[in-house]
């Protein structure tokens, strides 16, 4: 692992004083768990490429991909099966963006009064308070959506038409309450990093406290800020738990929020723990549609990481 | 700029009694410079000691036992001094003596410092500073400020000049604003084919001219600098105080600085701060001597400063 090392050969009649008196045998050991350490994770995610593709290979040898991606119809365990996986992404669309119009201000408001209006005595308890809201189960997450947010959903909803018992107006606003932690907490720290010269500056000019933090701060710390809102939206297009116990199992091409839908990862947890024989085509679906969901959040890191490019200011 | 090298190095006093002899020559006066509404002024860029102005009678700032504290400590005690209009006015003294400190209560910094509290007097042109009803906000658009190592925002040089305007709510035309800024901060003409350009691609003393050009696009009343050129090579620093020359005909300025030749070439009056252990070992800050730089440099009245000066301590 080590790059080519050029080594000073002593001349011919001098003394080698300054050769290594002693082998350092541990740092090479050291070093090589350190490697290992780094190239599990990247060789794990490598695996994963790996396995999802043959069964999706294989799935799209029956089902044509235009079938796939443009269908209406999500039954593929029926008969007649339907293999359109619209529905799932619909509905995980939709949970996801209901999860960010909750998320987004409540984080990004947070990390900014943390960051910029908190005294440290009061940052440093609410920090930590909120970072336990990380570490709930999610299951915890999805029961609390079902058995209390939507009964009082239900409750103050005016007019007869409420939500139904599943739905995705509840999950998503809970999978956004989960994911304030991490947007508020690492935007936290992307603003927390501005130098404090830069207020300096700012607040000399005469700025309010909200000009620097709006004018100066937050653009000095989007690519931070993005970074977070995107581990955020990774973080809510993958969960499982809460939309599998609160938005229910059938799935539903429906933009009402207040219905209840099945989104891509509540399909592959339920298809997955069911018994579907090995090499059949419903179980190469979950292959497909885990395929689908892994594109889908490439192409969305790809794509903030060009914005962020684009639109940060960097400090030095 | 390129006399940066055969300025007279007032430490050593070429010339024994500067003071007098600048008063004596008020025709080396600079003719062009010089606005013409004061024809007394004697200011010359060459002369070892700039010599006080004749007292515009203008107090800006009227300091009357100020004390800053950090927590319990008290990082400088009992200053009294005035600062008058248009006049170059440094402070010099040992780290720790705290005169950036004392420098950062005029234009309220310390309030964004939780644990920093104020007691005394501040008047600025008779109003109390830190009377109840005044905003700091308001404050610092009067009285601005550049600090010691380059600050400018992560943006456009136009994006920094425009800032201060913005937020302050400029409604006239940014544009002409922003080249009449940087034309009175010299920079127009280094910057003019680059205003869309990252700031932070300038040079160090050019980053420090542009936010001294920030801070006067709000058109301020006061400039206070903390140590405006300790970053800057002597170049860079020559241009800075061409610039506090040519900007002290318009604002009043108060200029922290280390070095000693700095303040004997730009200010009118030099204050020398220094630091002291009282009877129950805190350290504090303390003004020690306050008067023309003329006198300051060539006869101080107290030991100290002259032990300061001359580089016996410090």
């Amino acid at each position: 692992m080590t790059g080519p090392r050029r080594r000073e050969r002593a001349a011919a009649g001098s003394s080698g004083f300054l050769k290594r008196s002693q082998p350092r045998h541990g740092e090479k050991v050291v070093m090589v768990l350190l490697a290992a350490a780094s190239l599990v994770s990247v060789l794990t995610t490598v695996g994963i490429v790996i396995a999802l593709i043959p069964p999706a290979a294989e799935f799209f040898q029956k089902v044509s991909f235009g079938d796939f991606i443009t269908g209406t119809e999500w039954s593929p365990l029926f008969k007649p099966p339907h293999f359109g996986v619209l529905p799932l992404v619909t509905a995980t669309l939709m949970v996801t963006v209901i999860a960010l119009l909750v998320a987004v201000p409540l984080g990004l408001g947070a990390a900014v009064y943390l960051s910029e209006y908190a005294r440290p005595r009061v940052r440093s308890v609410f920090k930590p308070v909120l970072e336990v809201l990380a570490g709930i189960p999610t299951v915890v997450y999805g029961f609390f959506a079902l058995k209390a947010v939507t009964p009082l959903l239900q409750d103050i909803w005016p007019g007869d038409d409420g939500p139904q018992v599943f739905n995705a107006l509840s999950a998503g606003f809970v999978m956004g309450i989960m994911i304030i932690p991490t947007v508020a907490s690492l935007s936290e720290d992307a603003m927390s990093a501005v130098p404090q010269d830069l207020r300096d500056g700012a607040f000399a000019l005469g700025s309010s406290r909200m000009q620097v933090s709006t004018k100066v701060v937050f653009p000095a710390a989007l690519s931070g800020i993005v970074a977070a809102v995107v581990l955020g939206i990774s973080r809510a297009i993958g969960e499982t738990m809460i939309v599998a116990v609160a938005a229910g199992g059938r799935p539903n091409l429906s933009f009402d929020p207040l219905e209840g839908m099945q989104t891509m990862t509540a399909f592959i947890a339920a298809a997955g723990i069911g018994d579907l024989p090995t090499g059949s085509t419903g179980y190469q679906t979950i292959f497909a549609v885990g395929s689908l969901l892994f594109v889908m959040t490439l192409v969305m890191n790809l794509v903030s990481i060009r914005l962020v490019r684009r639109y940060r200011e960097v400090y030095e | 700029m390129t006399d940066a090298t055969d300025r007279p190095d007032p430490v050593e006093g070429t010339d024994p009694a500067p003071h007098e002899a600048a008063t004596a020559t008020p025709a080396r006066a600079r003719p062009a410079a010089t606005a013409p509404d004061r024809p007394a002024d004697s200011r010359t860029p060459r002369v070892a000691f700039r010599d006080a102005r004749p007292p515009s009678g203008v107090p800006v700032f009227e300091v009357g036992g100020v004390s800053v504290f950090y927590g319990d400590h008290e990082a400088v005690r009992d200053v009294n001094m005035t600062i008058e209009n248009r006049q170059i006015t440094a402070m010099i003294g040992p780290s720790g003596c705290g005169k950036s400190t004392m420098i950062r209560c005029f234009n309220r910094m310390n309030d964004l410092i939780p644990t920093a509290r104020v007691t005394g007097k501040i008047r600025y042109h008779n109003e109390d500073l830190y009377g109840r009803d005044v905003d700091p906000i308001e404050v610092r658009r009067r009285i601005g400020m550049v600090f010691q190592k380059p600050n400018p925002f992560p943006k456009s040089v136009y994006d920094n000049i425009a800032y201060g305007p913005r937020v302050g709510g400029f409604k006239g035309n940014l544009d002409d604003l922003v080249e009449e800024t940087l034309t009175h901060a010299a920079l127009w003409d280094e910057v003019k084919a680059g205003l869309k350009r990252s700031a932070l691609a300038l040079s160090g003393g050019q980053q420090q001219r542009l936010c001294i050009a920030r801070t006067i696009a709000v058109k301020p009343e006061v400039i206070l600098m903390d140590e405006p050129c300790s970053a800057l090579d002597p170049i860079a620093t020559a241009k800075i105080e061409d610039l506090m020359e040519h900007l002290a005909q318009e604002f009043t300025i108060i200029v922290v600085t280390h070095n000693m030749q700095q303040a004997a070439r730009v200010s009118h009056r030099t204050a020398f701060f220094t630091s002291d252990i009282d009877e129950a070992g805190v350290r504090h800050g303390r003004l020690v001597e306050y008067d023309e730089t003329a006198r300051i440099f060539s006869n101080p009245s107290d030991q100290r400063t002259e032990d300061y000066i001359s580089g016996r301590f410090g």
